[in-house]
């Protein structure tokens, strides 16, 4: 995957342009708005990682210029501001998906491999299958190995979501952020509890694990 | 209407005009007394000269014939109708004629001009009294008199009635009374009239700071031009406000500029502890390497809690908020953490059966209520079978209450108030992970929002409520 990183801070940009390498994927880097600018409009990228706080040209405005000039590259904002709606703020002037800092970087790869994927044939798919696992979002039923398995709502959406992303590392704030739709650190286990409920849902009983739990970073359905 | 009368008595203004209705009172009253006296002494000096001239009539005619001559003289005058009086007496003071039926004899026995008007009663007023006569009832005459003593040591008194000066203090009088009468009306008029334009301005006044108070620093009071005193106020008060807003700006701007500038530092610092665990197979490099992250993750959680605080506390703002319904949100908090309690024994459920319209920030709320339910379970996870944490929402009058209640050890009621401060860990939570900042947030969210937070419930146990003002979120 090809990205482009536009971060003032040296050292943060150069780390990511490591970090992204060794997971397999080319980062280039600008280090203020108007570069960056130029770069992601003349560049083929496949996704954009943005600072919000930018020399020469603030981060929303680049991303708005870009949207202006019909550039839909999938765009990832980076922020160190604290401000109640900043999220809002952020996918309004254009963004994608918004990481606020200090993140972990387990945490903005994930959700930059998933925002790659973004407009892919799943959204019109209708039946999701991972190995045995069969999801159909129409009528709402799951099987496994041909054997029906009742979930709750809640769990039917939690499993949609890591389905639709299998194969790709999620993170329990992007659970907690596409399932339930809240975007604030949750602190506490909760959503690991709630993987654990699914899991045994759908594991259990069955001779493979196709869950699995990624150290550090969240959580990968796969069969 | 009382009770706006009573709020308009309570106003400068209506203070001030009642103080100006007596000043004025005092002056018109000092002044139409001094014109009052004024006239009278004209009136009286007009009496003497005319009187005076009666006596030197009276006295060329004593010249002419003598004493007989002025008795008949005398007699004839009082017999024509007039106002003048005429007496002659003897000097004993026994009134042998003229038309003078009786006097004060205290005024025959000084000579020369009377002090003061005296009564006396005229021939053939007695009878006339008992008749239907118009000034019946006007008691008895007044005059003012010239007493002589004749070379026969006969008394002459000649005089001049009252009763054209009596009927000026009359006018006068009624006069006073009209002027009185009107000046309390337009004072009344003027009172109502200013005193109500003055409340409805400071009514704005008060509004508006109410609602810069409320946290909207953009706002101002209104200025209409006039220039008056009211104006300056508001000017004054805008340009204080707006050195408030700059200040509070340059606080944020302040604000933001630590934030990046610390959290660079520490996203690097996470960064290269993540780097180096990539590469670290040592298991007790890795075990540093861990806690190393999990630390500057608490510092970085902590931090933002602390921005989030200052940037709700600095006030409401409309465009972060919209309809929303706070059952929703109980049924979403409860759904989020039920298998999380389930996990720690706690019996976790919600009880909000109807919608809760308000006007406010789904994600604020949410978090708010995640820390409240996070707490509960945490303290009251462990401490007996069957531990129950409930989540209700209720309307209670003007208010929409989101009420956790648990069975945990509680807070103590002097503990209570401090429990929402920041960085406030409570002694017997010393043992339990956190930052110490749930319930600041939680408060700051209200604040927001425009309601509070309370803590409540006898120990053991605990009930927090988020108290949301129903309708308008802003009330």
């Amino acid at each position: 995957m090809k990205l482009l990183v536009i971060e003032d801070d040296r050292e943060a940009a150069e780390y990511l342009e490591k970090a992204f390498d060794e997971a397999g994927h080319q980062a280039h880097l600008a280090a203020d708005g108007e570069t960056g600018f130029a770069l992601a409009s003349s560049g083929d990228y496949d996704v954009l990682v943005v600072d919000r706080m930018l020399p020469r040209r603030d981060g929303l405005s680049v991303v708005a210029g870009l949207r202006a000039r019909g550039n839909d590259t999938p765009v990832l904002i980076l922020s160190a501001l604290g401000e109640v709606d900043d999220r809002v703020t952020g996918l309004r002037a254009g963004g994608d998906d918004y990481l606020t800092k200090p993140y972990a970087f387990s945490e903005l790869l994930a959700r930059v491999e998933v925002l790659k994927r973004r407009g892919g044939t799943k959204d019109v798919e209708t039946i999701y299958r991972a190995g045995d696992l069969e999801l159909d979002r129409l009528s709402h039923s799951v099987r496994r190995a041909g054997k029906e398995i009742v979930l709750q709502p809640r769990e039917f959406r939690l499993l949609e979501y890591l389905m639709r992303h299998t194969g790709q590392v999620v993170t329990r704030t992007m659970l907690l952020e596409n399932v339930w739709d809240y975007h604030f650190d949750p602190q506490t286990n909760v959503i690991d509890v709630h993987i654990s409920r699914l899991r045994s849902k759908i594991e259990k009983g069955f001779d493979s694990a196709v869950l699995h739990t990624v150290r550090g970073a969240g959580y990968m359905l796969k069969a | 209407m009382l009770s706006s009368v009573s709020a308009l008595m309570k106003t400068t203004a209506a203070r001030l005009s009642a103080l100006y209705l007596l000043l004025f009172a005092i002056c018109a009253l000092g002044l139409v007394f001094y014109m009052g006296s004024l006239t009278m002494r004209m009136l009286e000096s007009q009496i003497q000269d005319t009187v005076s001239e009666e006596v030197q009539s009276l006295g060329r005619a004593y010249q002419r014939g003598g004493l007989t001559t002025l008795v008949r003289v005398v007699e004839g005058r009082s017999r024509q109708p007039g106002a003048y009086l005429y007496t002659i007496a003897d000097p004993t003071g026994r009134i042998l004629g003229g038309n003078v039926e009786s006097i004060e004899t205290a005024v025959l026995s000084t000579e020369g001009w009377t002090e003061r008007p005296f009564a006396y009663q005229r021939y053939g007023e007695i009878d006339a009294r008992s008749g239907d006569m118009p000034d019946a009832r006007q008691g008895p005459h007044m005059a003012m008199a010239i007493v002589m003593r004749l070379p026969n040591q006969m008394i002459l008194l000649v005089g001049r009635d009252l009763g054209e000066p009596e009927r000026f203090g009359n006018v006068i009088r009624r006069a006073l009374a009209v002027a009185f009468g009107m000046m309390g009306f337009g004072a009344l008029v003027i009172w109502f009239l200013v005193g109500r334009r003055a409340l409805r301005r400071i009514d704005n006044i008060s509004e508006a700071s109410r609602r810069i108070m409320a946290g909207d620093l953009s706002r101002r009071l209104p200025v209409t031009g006039g220039g008056d005193e009211f104006d300056r106020l508001s000017q004054n008060l805008n340009e204080m406000l707006a050195r408030i807003a700059a200040l509070n700006e340059g606080l944020k701007q302040v604000s933001d500029n630590i934030a990046h500038d610390l959290k660079t530092p520490l996203t690097r610092l996470r960064n290269r502890a993540e780097a180096a665990l990539a590469k670290d197979n040592q298991p007790q490099h890795r075990r540093a390497l861990e806690a190393t992250i999990a630390e500057s993750d608490q510092l970085i959680r902590t931090f933002n809690a602390i921005l989030m605080i200052s940037r709700l506390e600095s006030g409401y703002s409309a465009e972060h908020t919209q309809a929303i319904d706070l059952a929703a949100i109980v049924a979403d908090v409860v759904e989020l953490y039920e298998p999380a309690a389930e996990e720690v024994g706690v019996t976790l459920f919600a009880d909000a059966p109807d919608e809760f319209p308000i006007t406010g920030n789904r994600e604020l709320i949410g978090q708010a209520l995640s820390n409240i339910v996070d707490n509960a379970i945490k303290y009251s996870a462990g401490s007996n079978e069957g531990t129950v944490v409930k989540v209700t929402a209720a309307r209670d009058g003007a208010t929409i209450a989101i009420r956790v209640t648990d069975t945990g050890p509680g807070i103590s009621e002097q503990d209570r108030s401090r429990a929402t401060e920041r960085f406030v860990r409570l002694e017997q939570s010393r043992t339990q992970p956190g930052s110490g900042l749930g319930l600041s947030l939680a408060k700051a969210v209200m604040t927001f929002h425009g309601g509070r937070l309370e803590l409540s419930g006898e120990n053991p146990g605990l009930c927090v409520s988020m108290i949301f003002p129903a309708g308008d979120s802003q009330g």
